[in-house]
């Protein structure tokens, strides 16, 4: 029994080790392939409108939701001890600094990381990225490029959108269920904001971009076996985005706030 | 032309390639038989680079296949196509994307010239004028002839067909083998076919391989194979039952 468990454990551990190298390997590849020319704009920009486009209705929704929600919990404490204007900036420095960045991410990881494995997964069980190859193209630099570069920018626009939404949310119950009024709301959330704030931001949101992109192409990559496999490769993809995403947050949040205090 | 020295491949625990020796020369179509599951696609895999051999060699046309750079590697994969078993078209792509999809990626020709040779390409696998179609409204048979045209829209001077007429009917199988025996004729290409489909194996071949546990263990003329007295090849041409195969694999009963 116990026996197993370590046997158990081993296994696990090499596996998490291959999925490491795996990965650092796939970084290293996609990074130096995506300053190698020839550069395929049309794909990139492909890429760039399912990634971006694409997602930012879903983006935009759970963007206002999470603004409304945040007003009103944090208007729960706020009002006790009538400081309900500061809602604003407690709000814009959250939504800034940490929810935009990280909620944006995740829904991107569910929605394009997700179909990203799902569509390399196909491909590489149909012998797809096999013809690739005998075809003269490097996988990677055809399908993982365009991706990785398309995400690391596009995730930031979205979180610049996210940001935006989400401190219009909460202006709005602010201003139209709480009392607040609408220049107050806007002059507190523009003075507690500052260029730092929406910097750390967005560099999380281009770290969070590439992994995703990462994440999901690797997985996508290393489907085993038919449909099945293609299946549990996404759902895979989707829980390592997840938990990188919320592991690169945790990280860079402990820098910044050591090297930009 | 092609000449495989000592390959040997394993996966895991399993030697699927066990010092395996053959010589494929300019011009021949040579057909590889052995059963399913047998490594006749880790070989032709291994032959275009797809796969880095454990150890042994693969040279084709006098190149070590897996010494090669990327570059030269994509340079070798201009002269030798692979025709995959289910097709392998790029589902997001139409058809005459599909076969243009070499010419428009890797040189400078024009979209008129692109277009005329992807439908030169189709219609010389009878299928002219469905560049607009895509993957999926195509049938079996359809897809494993357009992805024939898609590796002859290069012009390879090798081409590997994968099991080209596994999964389709016997009358689309058989205009399949008319027409790797007419393109070899009209492109003078060298081929390489795995198959299991001695039917097919007898009209196409000018050599036939017999691949069993990982070597080439009979290697001949069509008439030579059908006339073996090799109790192993014997067994696999006549597809039977009982024999040395099932009796080595303990499942002759």
């Amino acid at each position: 029994m116990l026996n197993q468990f370590f046997v158990d454990l081993g296994r696990k551990a090499i596996a998490l080790m291959y999925f490491v190298g795996g990965l650092a390997h796939l970084t290293g590849q996609t990074v130096y392939l995506s300053f190698k020319p020839p550069y395929k704009y049309e794909r990139i920009v492909e890429q760039a409108k399912k990634a971006g486009y694409d997602s930012f209705p879903i983006v935009a929704l759970v963007a206002l939701f999470i603004g409304f929600i945040f007003a009103l919990q944090t208007a729960y404490f706020m009002q006790r001890i009538v400081s309900e204007i500061y809602i604003a900036s407690l709000v814009a420095l959250s939504i800034v600094r940490e929810l935009g960045p990280v909620i944006t991410a995740l829904v991107v990881a569910g929605r394009v990381g997700a179909s990203n494995t799902a569509e390399l997964g196909s491909m590489q069980v149909t012998e797809q990225i096999d013809a690739l190859e005998t075809l003269a193209t490097n996988p990677v630099k055809y399908l993982v490029v365009p991706r990785f570069v398309a995400l690391s920018v596009m995730l930031p626009v979205l979180t610049i959108f996210a940001d935006i939404i989400g401190i219009l949310g909460s202006y709005f119950i602010c201003v139209v269920k709480l009392g607040v009024t609408s220049s107050m709301y806007m002059h507190v959330t523009f003075t507690s904001l500052l260029y730092k704030d929406l910097f750390t931001g967005l560099f999380k949101a281009w770290i969070f971009g590439m992994v995703i992109a990462l994440v999901s192409c690797y997985e996508g990559f290393n489907v085993e076996g038919g449909a099945t496999g293609v299946g549990k490769a996404t759902t895979r993809s989707v829980v390592f985005s997840f938990i990188m995403v919320i592991a690169a947050d945790c990280l860079f949040t402990a820098l910044f706030y050591f090297i930009l205090p | 032309m092609i000449t495989i020295k000592n390959l040997s491949k394993r996966f895991n625990n399993n030697l699927v390639l066990n010092k395996l020796n053959l010589q494929i020369s300019a011009g021949q179509t040579c057909v590889i038989i052995g059963r399913s599951g047998c490594g006749k696609s880790v070989l032709l895999k291994s032959i275009i680079g797809l796969l880095k051999p454990d150890a042994g060699e693969v040279f084709v046309n006098d190149k070590d296949v897996a010494k090669l750079g990327e570059r030269e590697l994509n340079t070798l994969r201009f002269k030798v196509s692979m025709v995959f078993q289910g097709g392998a078209l790029f589902d997001s792509m139409n058809v005459a994307e599909n076969v243009g999809f070499s010419l428009s990626e890797h040189t400078a020709i024009s979209d008129k010239e692109l277009l005329g040779r992807v439908e030169e390409s189709l219609v010389l696998v009878g299928l002219g004028g469905i560049g607009d179609l895509m993957p999926s409204e195509l049938s079996g048979g359809m897809k494993k002839r357009v992805a024939l045209a898609r590796a002859i829209c290069i012009r390879p001077e090798i081409i590997l067909y994968d099991e080209p007429t596994t999964g389709i009917d016997p009358i689309t199988a058989d205009s399949i083998n008319e027409l790797i025996r007419s393109l070899h004729d009209k492109l003078k290409v060298t081929s390489v076919v795995v198959t299991h489909d001695m039917k097919s194996a007898y009209h196409i071949a000018d050599k036939i391989a017999m691949m069993y546990q990982g070597k080439i263990i009979s290697e001949g003329k069509p008439q030579e194979i059908q006339e073996t007295k090799d109790p192993v090849v014997f067994q696999f041409i006549n597809g039977l039952a009982k024999g040395p195969i099932t009796e080595a694999l303990g499942t002759s009963k």
